[in-house]
C-alpha cells in the first residue's frame, strides 16, 4: 500500500489490518509516535490524518492509504511549531514519552480553535494520558502556543 | 592501570590510563572510594591527549551483598577509565550522567551542579547516559541505580568536588598558558581569565589532564552560587518535543527481531504444553522459543509478533497462585492484624494504656495492589557481539543489578555486558527490579533464539505482569487524653515485604522488619509525643510479585497515619491543622512545611459552597511535604479542585524541577487515590489496560500551587515525596465535607 507521511510517499508491504502506528514505527522507521495502550485509551500514538487527530494504534494502515498523515517528525522542520516552542518555554516535558501525542493533540486543537478556553483544552486534551502528571504545564503551554500562533500570524 | 586507593587528605596519585580506541579524549580520572565511615580516598589517573575526565567510585555494603548473591558478578576493580565529564577541544562539556533520566529532571539538575563548580558555558553542555560500570555506583547504595529520590543529594558533594578539582586543574593549565599566576586567574563561562587575557577550557583541557588532581579543593560557598538554585529549563526538552528522544522501545539494531512473550496467566503458573504451529504460520513470524518465563514469538515487527503470540495454543499449570483472590486475601490480612506482629517501634505499655481509658478509637485502613503503568511499556533489546559479549539497550533504573543478572544468565563477566541506557518513558520504581525481570527475560530470549531481539511488552502484559505496590492493611487502636492529645497508639501493619527474597534482604530486613514496610509509620514524628505506642508488622508471603512503587512504604503509611490522625483530631473536636501543629515541635521541618501550606492556602478562610479542605503532612526521602486539598462531590465522585503544596527539601538545585516533581507526585498520587486498584480472582489480575485501570486525566487535574520552604537544612529528594500526602489530604477533605471517613483507596463514596 502507498502511504503519504509528512509529505513523503512510502510504498509499504504490510498486512491490511496492521495498525498505522506499527507501520510508522517498525516499517517507515518514524519512532516519534508512541505505543502506550493499543486500544485508543492513552493518546500516545496521536497523529494527524488530513489535519484531524487520530489514534494510530487502532487505525488500520490500509484505511488511510493515500491520505496525508502528519507525525511529530513532520509537525515542523526544526522543532519550532508554536506548540513545540510553547512546550519548551513552559518546560512541560518530564519523561517525555507521551509528549508527541500531547503536542499533536494540541496542534490539532489550535488549528480549529486558535484561542481555546480552559474547557476547550480540557475537552481536547483529556484523552491524552500523562503518568508524569505534566497536565498543569500542558494547560499553560496550550494557552502560550495560542499566543505564539497569533504573534507569528501578525508578523506574517 | 589503576593504583590502589590512597587517602584523599594526604596524597594524590597520577597514573596513565589506557586511552579508548578512536577517542581523542584524554582522561584524568579521580576516583573516590568512601567506606561506611565516609572516609574519603582518592586516586587519579591522566593520559595525554585532548580532554579531561573525572570519575568517582564508592562501593559500600550493598554491593558486597549483591555480589555474594550472584557469584558470577563479584566486584572487580574497573579496568577502563569511566568518567563524569568530557571537555572537548571545542570547549563543549559532555556530562556522563550516572543516573537514569525518567522524567525527574536529573538530566538538567546534575549538569547544573557541575556547571556551578566548573564555571563552564551552560550553552555548551551536552548530556549522555553513562555506561554501566562500577565507577557510577550510587554513593549510598553501592550499585549503579536511580531510585529512592536520592540522585541529587547522593551525588551533590561528590560531583561538586569532582568539578572543583577539574576547575583547579584547568585554572592551573590556563594560568601556565597565559603566563600568569594561578592566583591571579579566574574561570568564567568556559574560559580561564587573567586580566584582559583569556584561554578557553578546550585549549587547555589536554594540558590540564596531565596535571595531578588537587588534594584539597574549596567548594563554592552557597552564597556565591550562580547556577544552583536558579530556575533552569530542561536540557532534554527539544529532543522530547520533536520525537527525537530515543526510548528503549525505539531502539533498532541491524537484523533485529521483535518478540512478545506469552507469560503464565496465573501468578506462579508454569508452562505445560505449547503448540506453535499456527503462530509460526503467521506472516512475518521468524521463530518461537521457550524461555523460563513462557513462550517468545519472534517476528519482523511488533504486529506480526503479537499476531503470532495470539495464535499460540498454550496449556499452563496454574500452581499455587490459582488459590488467590483479593477478597479472601483481605480477610486473611484482617485475621493477621488481630495477632501480635514483629515490633518495629514501641514505648510504654500500650495495651495497659488502651485498657485504662474509655476513649479508644479503632480503624482499619486498606490500600490495593497497584501497577506502576509507566507510559512506555517495558522493553529490552539484546545483541551479542562476535566475541560472545553482550550489548543491552533499555530504559532501566538498575544498571548495577541488571548487568550482574544478565552476566550470570550468559556465563559472562559483568564487564562483558554493556548496558546502554536510553531515556525511560517513566519508571516510578518498575524499572528498578532486583530480579531484573524484563532484562533477564530479554536476555533469555536472545540466548534461546541466538538473535538480536527487542522484547516488547503490551500494556496488558504490564498490568498483568506483577511487581505491584503491595496490598496493605493498617489497623489502629488509639486513645486520646484530656486535652484530646493521643496517649496510646497501636498500629499494626499487614502486607507483603518488597525486600524479602531479594539480594537487599540482608541489609534491609532486621529482626523480621522490612524497613520499607513500616517507613512513615515507625518513624512518624507524632510517636515522640505519645507516651505509649507500638508499631508492629506482619509480612505474609504470596506468589504475587511486589515491588517499590513511587514512595514505596510511604504510599500506604502516609494515607493510614495522616487519615487516622485526622480522625483523632475530629474525635478531640479540634481543627485538624492546629491538632497537627500542637503535636509537632515548633522548629520541626514538618511544621515549617505545614505553616507555609496553610498560609498560602488560606486555611480557615471560607470556601465556595459545597467545597471543603483537608490537610496532610509527611516526611519521606528526606523531604517534608504538606498538602492541602480543596474538594467537592460531583456525581457522587470526589472532585479535587486545588492543591496547595509546600516542601522543605533543603537547598534547591532547580526550583523548576522541584515544582514539576511536586505536581507530578500529586497527579501520580491522585491516580491512586481516586482510581487505582488491581483485584485478583483465582490468581489472575482482573484489570488489563487504561480502560479498567484508569489514571488521572487532564480534565480531572486540580490547580496545583507549589511553594518551597527556604531551607539550609539537609538536602532531601523530590521524585517521590510529593506523592504520599495527597491521598490523606483528599480523604480528610472528603470527611470535612461529608462526615464520611473513607478508609480504603481508591476513595469511593458508595
Amino acid at each position: 500500500m502507498k502511504l503519504v507521511v509528512n509529505g513523503q510517499p512510502h510504498e509499504v508491504d504490510a498486512p491490511a489490518d496492521m495498525p498505522l502506528l506499527w507501520v510508522l514505527r517498525d516499517i517507515v522507521g518514524l519512532t516519534g509516535t508512541k505505543f502506550g495502550c493499543g486500544m485508543a485509551q492513552c493518546g500516545a500514538c496521536t497523529v494527524h490524518l488530513d489535519g484531524q487527530p487520530i489514534r494510530s494504534c487502532v487505525t488500520p494502515a490500509s484505511a488511510v492509504a493515500g491520505k496525508a498523515i502528519t507525525t511529530i517528525e513532520g509537525l515542523s522542520k526544526d522543532g519550532t511549531h508554536p506548540v513545540q516552542r510553547a512546550w519548551q518555554e513552559a518546560d512541560v516535558v518530564q519523561c517525555g514519552y507521551c509528549q508527541s501525542g500531547q503536542i499533536m493533540a494540541a496542534a490539532a486543537l489550535l488549528a480549529v480553535k486558535p484561542a481555546p478556553s480552559d474547557a476547550d483544552i480540557d475537552a481536547a486534551m483529556t484523552g491524552n494520558l500523562c503518568r508524569c502528571g505534566t497536565y498543569q504545564r500542558i494547560r499553560t503551554a496550550v494557552h502560550r502556543a495560542a499566543e505564539l500562533t497569533k504573534e507569528s500570524s501578525h508578523v506574517a | 592501570m589503576w593504583r590502589d586507593p590512597v587517602d584523599l587528605s594526604t596524597a594524590v596519585q597520577t597514573t596513565v590510563a589506557p586511552s579508548a580506541p578512536g577517542e581523542a579524549t584524554a582522561v584524568a580520572a579521580t576516583r573516590v572510594n568512601a567506606d561506611l565511615q565516609r572516609r574519603a580516598f582518592l586516586k587519579s589517573g591522566a593520559a595525554a591527549a585532548a580532554g579531561l575526565v573525572i570519575a568517582f567510585f564508592v562501593p559500600v555494603a550493598m554491593r558486597k551483598a549483591l555480589a555474594e548473591e550472584t557469584p558470577a558478578a563479584a566486584p572487580k576493580p574497573p579496568v577502563s577509565p569511566n568518567a563524569f565529564i568530557r571537555i572537548a577541544p571545542d570547549s563543549s562539556v559532555t556530562v556522563l550522567l550516572k543516573h537514569s533520566e525518567m522524567g525527574q529532571g536529573i538530566w538538567t539538575s546534575i549538569p547544573m551542579v557541575i556547571a556551578e563548580e566548573l564555571g563552564c558555558d551552560w550553552s555548551k553542555i551536552q548530556v549522555e547516559h553513562a555506561p554501566a560500570g562500577a565507577d557510577y555506583a550510587h554513593t549510598a547504595f553501592g550499585i549503579q541505580m536511580t531510585g529512592g529520590s536520592t540522585s541529587t543529594w547522593e551525588s551533590f558533594d561528590q560531583l561538586r568536588t569532582a568539578r572543583a578539582m577539574a576547575r583547579e586543574m584547568l585554572l592551573a593549565a590556563g594560568a601556565s598558558k597565559l603566563g600568569a599566576k594561578a592566583a591571579d586567574c579566574r574561570v568564567e563561562q568556559g574560559f580561564v581569565v587573567a586580566g584582559t587575557k583569556k584561554v578557553s577550557f578546550g585549549e587547555v583541557a589536554a594540558a590540564a589532564a596531565k596535571l595531578p588532581a588537587p588534594a584539597n579543593v574549596k567548594l563554592k560557598d552557597a552564597k556565591d552560587w550562580t547556577v544552583i538554585g536558579k530556575p533552569t529549563r530542561r536540557l532534554d526538552s527539544k529532543a522530547k518535543t520533536t520525537g527525537k528522544a530515543e526510548f528503549g522501545i525505539d531502539v533498532k539494531r541491524p537484523n533485529q527481531a521483535v518478540a512478545l512473550v506469552a507469560r503464565a496467566p496465573v501468578f506462579g503458573g508454569r508452562l505445560k504444553k505449547v503448540d506453535a504451529t499456527k503462530a509460526k504460520a503467521v506472516a512475518g513470524v521468524i521463530d518461537v522459543v521457550e524461555v523460563p518465563s513462557g513462550v517468545a514469538v519472534l517476528a519482523k515487527h511488533f504486529w506480526a509478533a503479537k499476531q503470532g503470540r495470539d495464535a499460540l495454543v498454550l496449556e499452563w499449570d496454574a500452581g499455587a497462585g490459582a488459590a488467590i483472590s483479593t477478597p479472601a486475601l483481605r480477610e486473611e490480612y484482617k485475621k493477621l492484624a488481630a495477632t501480635p506482629g514483629a515490633v518495629a517501634k514501641t514505648a510504654g505499655d500500650v495495651d495497659a494504656a488502651l485498657k485504662g481509658t474509655p476513649n479508644v478509637i479503632e480503624a482499619d485502613y486498606e490500600v490495593p495492589f497497584l501497577a506502576h503503568a509507566p507510559m512506555e511499556p517495558l522493553n529490552c533489546t539484546v545483541e551479542f557481539a562476535k566475541d560472545g559479549s553482550c550489548d543491552i539497550w533499555t530504559g532501566t533504573q538498575f544498571q548495577g543489578v541488571d548487568q550482574m543478572v544478565a552476566a550470570k544468565i550468559l556465563g559472562l563477566k559483568p564487564e562483558q555486558v554493556r548496558i546502554h541506557t536510553t531515556f525511560l518513558g517513566g519508571g516510578f520504581g518498575r524499572r528498578a527490579n532486583p530480579a531484573s525481570d524484563f532484562i533477564a527475560e530479554a536476555v533469555e530470549v536472545a540466548k534461546a533464539s541466538k538473535r538480536t531481539v527487542k522484547v516488547v511488552w503490551t500494556r496488558e502484559d504490564d498490568i498483568h505482569g506483577g511487581y505491584y505496590r503491595p496490598m496493605w492493611l493498617s489497623r489502629f487502636r488509639a486513645a486520646i487524653g484530656e486535652q484530646g492529645k493521643p496517649v496510646a497508639w497501636s498500629h499494626t501493619i499487614v502486607g507483603q515485604s518488597i525486600i524479602a527474597g531479594t539480594p537487599f534482604a540482608s541489609a534491609m530486613i532486621k529482626d523480621g522488619i522490612d524497613a520499607t514496610s513500616v517507613e512513615g509509620a515507625a518513624d512518624s514524628p507524632y510517636l515522640a509525643t505519645i507516651p505509649a505506642h507500638r508499631v508492629d508488622l506482619h509480612s505474609p508471603t504470596s506468589p504475587i510479585t511486589v515491588l517499590w512503587w513511587r514512595s514505596v512504604g510511604h504510599s500506604h503509611t502516609a494515607f493510614a497515619v495522616e487519615s487516622f490522625l485526622d480522625e483523632l483530631a475530629h474525635a478531640a473536636r479540634q481543627d485538624p491543622l492546629e491538632y497537627r501543629r500542637a503535636l509537632l515541635p515548633a522548629d520541626s521541618r514538618e511544621r515549617r512545611a505545614l505553616d507555609l501550606a496553610a498560609s498560602k492556602f488560606g486555611w480557615g478562610q471560607p470556601l465556595p459552597q459545597g467545597h471543603a479542605a483537608g490537610v496532610a503532612v509527611h516526611q519521606s526521602f528526606g523531604s517534608y511535604v504538606a498538602q492541602i486539598a480543596e474538594v467537592s462531590i460531583e456525581d457522587n465522585k470526589v472532585r479535587v479542585h486545588r492543591v496547595v503544596c509546600a516542601i522543605d527539601c533543603g537547598p534547591v538545585v532547580n526550583p523548576l524541577t522541584v515544582e514539576a516533581q511536586m505536581q507530578s507526585g500529586i497527579v501520580y498520587g491522585l491516580s491512586a487515590a481516586l482510581h487505582g486498584e488491581l483485584t485478583v480472582k483465582d490468581g489472575k489480575v482482573e484489570q488489563s489496560n487504561f480502560h479498567d485501570y484508569p489514571a488521572l486525566r487532564l480534565a480531572e487535574a486540580p490547580k496545583m500551587e507549589v511553594h518551597i520552604v527556604p531551607s539550609t537544612d539537609k538536602m532531601g529528594g523530590c521524585g517521590e515525596p510529593g506523592t504520599p500526602p495527597i491521598a490523606p489530604a483528599v480523604g480528610n477533605a472528603v470527611f470535612a465535607l461529608t462526615g464520611k471517613r473513607l478508609r480504603q483507596l481508591p476513595l469511593r463514596l458508595a
